[in-house]
């Protein structure tokens, strides 16, 4: 049954290429359904390969399937070799269930759009390189996908290509990946130089030949890598922007699946992050301070889809933590949880978005509960799943970190903590402003407007997903040891480099309440402020609007200087100096001004033809010879 | 009668300058008939060059297909060609490229010139690329600026002519070096042997000291230096490439500049091994300076064709770097890079000039919005862009990767600082797609007209390949490898470094039974890398 593996990430490859050819005489909605069948199939057929490696024996789920070589040159031979373990085949399993309701939801969203076919070409073009990047035995192809779905992300972000702030936050969010890039590729050369192998299992076969320098140095390359990628301190801010996309390619790519590759790298690279306790605390560091700064930044934005970005940053943070705390099931659980809650919120904030008509502030919106019944359920679950209440899945995920953040970091679980309250504010404020109060779109639109839900289409993938977040905790379940579910199954992949948090049942318990009651204050405080009145400038400052000024820090040191260095190196050193130099040294304005004159008596002419008239002739004469 | 092999060679050579005569001769009323003859006879000679690589013995390292006939015997001077794994894909590449230069960019007048001076700059081309003989190498070499300089003066833009003069004596300057050089070389080997000979190979065996060995190093590499071109003998790019007809920009850019960085490899890592070596953090040094500086002033480009100008020379760069890391993966990249620039960069000065052809200008802030009416169009520069920014999957990938993996394992330092030119490459080419093809098309730019058939048919085999590079790189490496493995080797035993050896002790050889790395493959590590394994503080 393992054999069919490489046809995962050829299905939705075969999609692509077929909607590239015909996607456009097809249109809608056949494309779209093309492509969802595409990626459907790619599910259905992890599902076998996902049964195939369970009823294998614990210690004997790893299989690889060498597919071609890329590059052969001397020791360097990199082949694309598919890694099925319990770990890739977890994420892929969550990764295509997901992007098959995401392509579902897509067709009835895209539906008005001129570009239709466009879209789910560049979808199922994602979701091949997603495969990719989390099949691939070796990094270098991990690096292919990883890039692939940069791509994609920069392709989608820009979709609608003619608002300049689309454009911009495309390329925005190309380059600050390739930063973090340019720490992957530096991380492959050094990892290469030592062992001459790029392949996850031929690396950790060799740690020995590694310093413990070299060790953290290849870890941290590898997070500049991973916080480029999954948008944490310092490169969260193309995440937000990225939101210019349509809301199914926020929903898929930058909530549920490309933003979280960091943290499968990191979790794929464990033996490594075991032998490295320095740059562990660097990642648990970055990603609780990301969680926090983001939380607060979220609490103040307008924007129905910045909140939920900023959310997905500060949740990315989370899985950071857990990552750098050693508790890599904790990661991999969050992130599952989060595909399916903030896939599912994205989702129903588009809902949201159609039935008013592609507006997207809240203060515009109120009251939708009415109109939007399926929307306001799926949307609660949501909420309260992110927020932390039990028994939804955001609770246990959430609470998993906490516990090990607890025991081995007990001041950065301090800020967890109060992120989490953070958290349950804004979602909630986010809700009320939302689908209670009063109706604040009617002013913008024609009297007797009335917002409205899309049909199955687009309501199945919804409830779908309301259920995975409602009941997708049970997977892994604290108080005993045989309900982690999850836990036992990646166990082989962490074997022996997962912290073991020691609070014993009653200190889960305990943690388990503290998070309840932190849930709780957040949604009563905002329950408080926003049920009653939508309106509160002094709670939303300018400083906390404005993302912290990052931006503008930014701008301010590399932008502005940036490009005023480009134009004095082209203005100044180019042609003034290094140009000039060649003039004044050879004399050339007045070899040239010489030759120029001569040019019209046809010197330089004669010269030259001179020149080929008698390369020619000794050609000739050879090719007699030669003849 | 005839027992000899086929003299593919020879043939390939005097095709085209065959040719170019041919159509001289013809009358230059017969518009539609000369263009089709020059597309025709450069579609000959990529079948010839086609049947060449496929005549082309897989896994041998030294010159294969040698026609070597004595010439001018007094002087030692013969006709000798010989091809071998790095001027393989070179020659290819110029055989693909000038069907496609001549028939994606026409010129509207004296077009029988026009293509008769093509013609006999493939010629030239091919020529330089397959001489084995230093004479002869430079007879070609130089008999590629005359057409050039021709091309840009006759069909060029408004500056055309200081463009073209500037071209020929910057070039001409180089070169003057570069002949001096050869004859001093010839008259130190002619007095230690007695030999008169202009011979790559034997000239080989010249015993140097190396002071000596340096001067004519630097001799040389000066010419090959500004043919690249390498910072900073650069400024006479971006003039001669905005200047030029689209199809001169083509081959300047994509093809001559290669003669440079073949010339280096060819002839400075053959001839001067040592001072190659000694020399190379020189050389380094400047490729990445001009890796990091070509990206930052192309970023300040409002013109096209000077902005990739500015990234060829980034691109030049890497090239260069790779070939002075001296490790297989470098050199190996190195070669490859040379195809993969050329076909990007033909790509995408055949698209810049096709934008040229309906809007009549390159001005980036005149552009804007062409997304919108011409999608094909703007489909085909992403592809050709995001190649040259380096994305793997793509052609550009494989040479950066290759080259950079290299240059890490010889010269750590260097390969950090280039490694950020992968930012920079992102950042203008993608600032400069913005404000061409996103936005909103003003009135003039919503009238573009999309590719045509033909326009596409000309794209298509260039972006074939640019794919087909990057996924499966594996056919052209098979053949680069073993004549980069052994040039490796030669410099390394020359420089008198230490012999090769196991860079990985012999107990920790992987297993056999590890897929992905093979124990035959360990062994051509060169010693060169000695100090990047065992360095460190392990």
């Amino acid at each position: 049954m393992l054999h069919i593996a490489y046809l995962i990430p050829l299905l939705p490859l075969a999609g692509f290429l077929f909607l590239v050819a015909f996607g456009h005489r097809l249109g809608k909605p056949k494309a779209g359904w093309i492509a969802t069948t595409a990626v459907a199939l790619s599910f259905v057929t992890t599902a076998i390969v996902f049964a195939g490696l369970f009823l294998r024996q614990p210690s004997d789920r790893s299989f690889t399937q060498t597919l071609f070589t890329w590059m052969p040159v001397g020791p360097l031979h990199v082949n694309f070799t598919v890694l099925i373990d319990p770990l890739s085949i977890t994420m892929a399993a969550f990764v295509t269930g997901v992007s098959t309701l995401i392509h579902m939801y897509s067709i009835w969203y895209m539906d008005h759009d001129e570009q239709f076919s466009k879209f789910f070409i560049y979808l199922n073009l994602f979701v091949f390189s997603m495969l990719v990047l989390v099949l691939s035995g070796n990094l270098l192809f991990t690096f292919l996908g990883w890039e692939g779905v940069g791509l994609c992300s920069y392709l989608l972000i820009a979709f609608w290509f003619d608002r300049d702030t689309a454009a911009t936050a495309g390329k925005k969010a190309f380059v600050f990946n390739r930063i973090g890039d340019s720490g992957f590729l530096l991380a492959m050369f050094l990892i290469f130089s030592k062992v001459g192998t790029l392949s996850y299992h031929g690396i950790f076969a060799r740690l020995h030949r590694f310093s413990p320098e070299e060790i953290t140095a290849i870890v941290l390359l590898l997070f500049l890598g991973a916080v480029g990628k999954s948008a944490q301190i310092p490169l969260f801010t193309w995440l937000p922007d990225a939101m210019e996309g349509p809301t199914p390619v926020s929903a898929l790519i930058h909530a549920a699946t490309m933003v979280t590759a960091g943290v499968y790298l990191m979790a794929r690279v464990n033996p490594l992050l075991h032998l490295s306790p320095d740059a562990g605390e660097v990642i648990a560091i970055i990603g609780v301070v990301t969680a926090f700064v983001a939380a607060t930044i979220a609490c103040t934005q307008n924007d129905i889809k910045k909140v939920l970005a900023y959310s997905t940053v500060s949740q990315l943070g989370y899985m950071f933590l857990a990552i750098g705390t050693g508790a890599y099931v904790a990661a991999i659980f969050l992130m599952i949880a989060h595909a399916f809650f903030k896939a599912l919120l994205f989702l129903s904030a588009g809902s949201v978005i159609h039935a008013v008509e592609d507006d997207q502030d809240m203060k515009q919106m109120g009251g939708l509960r009415r109109f939007l019944p399926v929307t306001y359920i799926t949307f609660i679950v949501a909420w309260l799943s992110i927020a932390g209440v039990p028994p939804f899945s955001g609770f246990w995920a959430k609470g998993d970190i906490l516990v090990n953040a607890f025991s081995r970091y007990p001041g950065l679980w301090v800020i967890g903590v109060v992120t989490a309250a953070l958290t349950a504010y804004y979602m909630a404020r986010q809700f009320f402003l939302v689908f209670t109060g009063s109706s604040r779109w009617e002013s913008a639109h024609p009297a007797g407007f009335e917002p409205h839900e899309g049909g199955w289409i687009m309501r199945f993938p919804l409830v779908v997903l309301a259920v995975l977040a409602g009941f997708g905790g049970f997977v892994n379940l604290p108080f005993h040891p045989q309900w982690n579910f999850l836990g036992r199954f990646l166990a082989p992949v962490f074997q022996g480099t997962i912290y073991h948090q020691s609070v014993g049942v009653g200190g889960e318990w305990g943690l388990a309440l503290t998070d309840v009651v932190m849930a709780a204050v957040g949604i009563g405080i905002a329950w408080r402020i926003w049920y009653p009145q939508w309106s509160h400038p002094s709670l939303e400052p300018a400083f906390l609007q404005r993302s912290w000024m990052v931006d503008d820090l930014y701008d301010a040191v590399i932008g502005r200087p940036g490009a005023a260095l480009a134009s004095f190196a082209a203005v100044v050193v180019d042609n003034k100096i290094i140009d000039g130099a060649v003039v004044g040294v050879g004399k050339f304005s007045e070899l040239t001004g010489l030759v120029l004159r001569k040019l019209q008596t046809g010197f330089v002419r004669n010269y030259a033809l001179g020149i080929t008239i008698g390369l020619v002739l000794l050609l000739a004469w050879m090719a007699s010879r030669v003849g | 009668m005839n027992t000899q092999p086929f003299p593919y060679l020879t043939t390939l050579v005097l095709l085209p300058a065959g040719a170019a005569v041919v159509i001289a001769a013809l009358p230059s009323n017969a518009k539609r008939l000369i263009q089709w003859l020059g597309v025709l006879a450069s579609v000959a000679v990529l079948a010839l060059a086609v049947t060449v690589a496929v005549e082309f013995r897989v896994g041998y390292a030294a010159y294969q297909m040698i026609s070597n006939h004595s010439w001018i015997s007094t002087y030692g001077i013969s006709w000798d060609l010989g091809i071998d794994g790095i001027s393989l894909f070179l020659v290819l590449l110029v055989a693909v490229v000038f069907p496609l230069a001549l028939s994606g960019a026409q010129v509207k007048e004296n077009s029988k010139s026009y293509v008769a001076w093509m013609l006999l700059l493939e010629a030239a081309c091919l020529g330089s690329f397959l001489s084995l003989d230093l004479l002869l190498f430079f007879l070609f070499f130089e008999l590629t600026l005359v057409p050039t300089y021709f091309i840009i003066g006759r069909w060029g833009h408004e500056r055309r002519s200081y463009a073209a003069v500037k071209f020929f004596i910057y070039t001409f300057a180089g070169s003057a070096f570069l002949l001096v050089g050869i004859v001093t070389l010839v008259f130190i080997h002619q007095h230690q042997t007695g030999v008169l000979t202009f011979n790559l190979t034997q000239l080989i065996s010249t015993r140097l000291d190396l002071g000596t060995q340096i001067l004519l190093f630097l001799a040389f590499t000066s010419a090959f230096a500004v043919k690249a071109p390498v910072f900073p003998l650069h400024t006479w790019s971006p003039d001669a490439y905005r200047e030029a007809p689209a199809g001169g920009s083509v081959v300047l850019a994509a093809i001559m500049a290669k003669l440079g960085t073949y010339g280096i490899i060819r002839f400075d890592l053959n001839l001067f091994p040592r001072a190659s070596v000694d020399l190379a953090p020189l050389l380094l040094t400047l490729a990445v300076i001009g890796i990091i500086y070509g990206a930052i002033v192309a970023a300040a480009q409002s013109d096209l064709k000077r902005l990739v100008a500015y990234s060829s020379l980034a691109s030049l760069g890497f090239i260069v770097l790779g070939t002075f890391a001296f490790s297989s993966e470098g050199l190996a990249g190195g070669v490859i890079q040379m195809v993969n620039h050329g076909l990007i960069t033909a790509a995408l000065f055949l698209l810049i000039g096709m934008i040229y052809e309906r809007r009549g200008t390159w001005s980036i802030p005149k552009l804007g919005g062409l997304q919108k009416p011409a999608p094909v169009l703007a489909a085909v520069f992403t592809v050709v862009m995001l190649a040259s920014i380096g994305l793997p999957g793509l052609a550009g990938f494989v040479g950066e990767f290759l080259i950079l993996t290299g240059t890490f394992i010889t010269h750590r330092w260097w390969a950090v600082v280039a490694t950020s030119g992968v930012i920079f490459a992102a950042l203008y080419l993608l600032w400069a797609y913005q404000r061409a093809f996103h936005g909103r098309p003003n009135a003039e730019n919503s009238k573009v007209a999309d590719l045509s058939w033909k326009e596409g048919l000309v794209m298509l085999p260039l972006v074939v390949l640019i794919v087909f590079i990057g996924i499966y790189p594996k056919p052209v490496l098979d053949r680069i490898t073993p004549s980069v493995d052994r040039l490796i080797a030669q410099v390394d035993r020359e420089a008198h470094t230490k012999p090769p050896q196991f860079a990985i002790p012999a107990k920790q050889l992987p297993k056999p039974t590890d897929p992905t790395i093979s124990t035959s493959s360990i062994r051509s590590i060169p010693s060169s890398r000695q100090g990047a394994f065992n360095g460190g503080s392990r």
